[in-house]
């Protein structure tokens, strides 16, 4: 920028500044927002690995036994260690997101943000219970 | 005897300079004395060449807003105290050209703000000897949040998105598109889907959020798109099952 700026009154020299590649990390929310988007391919696997039970499970009992000892080696065990730390962020972050999305009516009267959050949880904790009752009890 | 606080203001002189510079001043103030007070002492004491817009100094006018900090905020309702010691980052709003010194280029969000026609549509206008529209307090309840928007540019400066792509058509048009769509006395509702449902328009925000943080008003542009991402997406369904509108 050896040459001075040039304007006239009329035709002013507008400043455009660009935005950093690093935009993200100006903010915490922003951080957040990276994290929550990055967070879709942790779920994206943890679907195909259930999956690949599912096969091995319908495959037969060595499928399994293979399936299981590939589990608990310690590279793919860090690795789901740290899909359930995203899965877990997501379904939160989801969660918070939910009540700004729905507007949940009662007759005339609409559902506080709060109620339908806690409505997300309540659910979240009743599924849990069935799969946790078909597993353990059954 | 007031207490004292430095203020770093960001100066663009196009006919000078061809990038920002910072000048620091410094400034008295008491608990009640915002930014925007700062700024107008510099103004009217010590510096008279600085540029900045503000008119109502009460949160309605939506002119002063500004980066405080890093963070967007109107200037009016930004208490200096609060940053005590100091100093006081005061830059223009990210995401939009800058004109000089504090003043940004606004002309984007006007262009966008016309696209989504933010009045009552009528496919018929009434006979003003037939009255008023009625509206009951439900019915005014379901907008009202949305209505509060003072056009402050707040939200844009805050969005990445719009940062990163000029051609996103933003929160605040957005949210004040919801406003007359959820207006029953607005017909209009049909015809703002054409503008938002298309890519630059509501499928461009990714959800954020900090549209709604940084908003002075509470109006939760945020949320007000994510509700029309839901009502695009059933009217898309509609029309793929009923293509005739049955």
């Amino acid at each position: 920028m050896d040459q001075p700026a040039v304007s006239t009154p009329y035709h002013p020299r507008w400043l455009r500044r660009r935005v950093s590649t690093y935009w993200w990390l100006g903010k915490p929310a922003y951080l957040r927002f990276i994290l929550r988007e990055g967070s879709c391919m942790f779920v994206g696997w943890f679907t195909l690995y259930l999956l690949l039970l599912l096969a091995a499970v319908l495959e037969g009992p060595l499928a399994y036994e293979l399936f299981v000892a590939w589990s608990a080696t310690p590279a793919l065990l860090a690795l789901n260690v740290v899909t359930l730390a995203f899965v877990i962020f997501h379904a939160i972050t989801f969660f918070q997101a939910a009540p700004q999305a729905m507007v949940v009516r009662l007759g005339r009267t609409r559902v506080p943000p709060q109620a339908v959050l806690l409505g997300h949880y309540a659910g979240w904790i009743v599924v849990s219970i069935v799969v946790a009752f078909f597993l353990l009890g059954a | 005897m007031s207490n004292r606080i430095k203020l770093q203001i960001a100066r663009y002189r196009p006919e000078q300079e061809s990038e920002a510079t910072f000048d620091e001043y410094e400034v008295p103030y008491t608990k009640e004395s915002a930014v925007l007070d700062g700024l107008n002492y510099v103004k009217d004491r010590l510096d008279g060449t600085l540029a900045y817009r503000w008119s109502c100094r009460m949160g309605i006018c939506g002119s002063c807003g500004m980066d405080v900090n890093g963070e967007p905020k109107l200037t009016c309702a930004t208490f200096l105290a609060d940053y005590a010691p100091g100093p006081v980052r005061v830059e223009p709003l990210r995401n939009f050209p800058v004109i000089r010194d504090l003043i940004v280029d606004i002309d984007d969000f006007m262009r966008k703000l016309v696209r989504v026609k933010p009045w009552i549509v009528r496919e018929v206008e009434k006979p003003v000897a037939d009255g008023a529209y009625l509206q009951t307090p439900e019915q005014l309840d379901e907008y009202k949040q949305f209505s509060m928007c003072i056009n402050c540019m707040l939200c844009y400066s805050a969005c990445p998105i719009y940062g990163l792509d000029p051609n996103f058509i933003g929160p605040a048009a957005i949210a004040l598109a919801q406003r007359y769509n959820l207006d029953n006395r607005d017909e209009g509702s049909a015809e703002r889907m054409r503008v938002l449902s298309e890519h630059d328009g509501i499928w461009g925000c990714t959800f954020v959020g900090e549209c709604t943080t940084v908003c002075p008003k509470h109006v939760d542009p945020a949320g007000a798109i994510q509700r029309y991402k839901l009502t695009a997406a059933v009217e898309s369904m509609k029309s793929f099952f009923a293509p005739r509108g049955a």
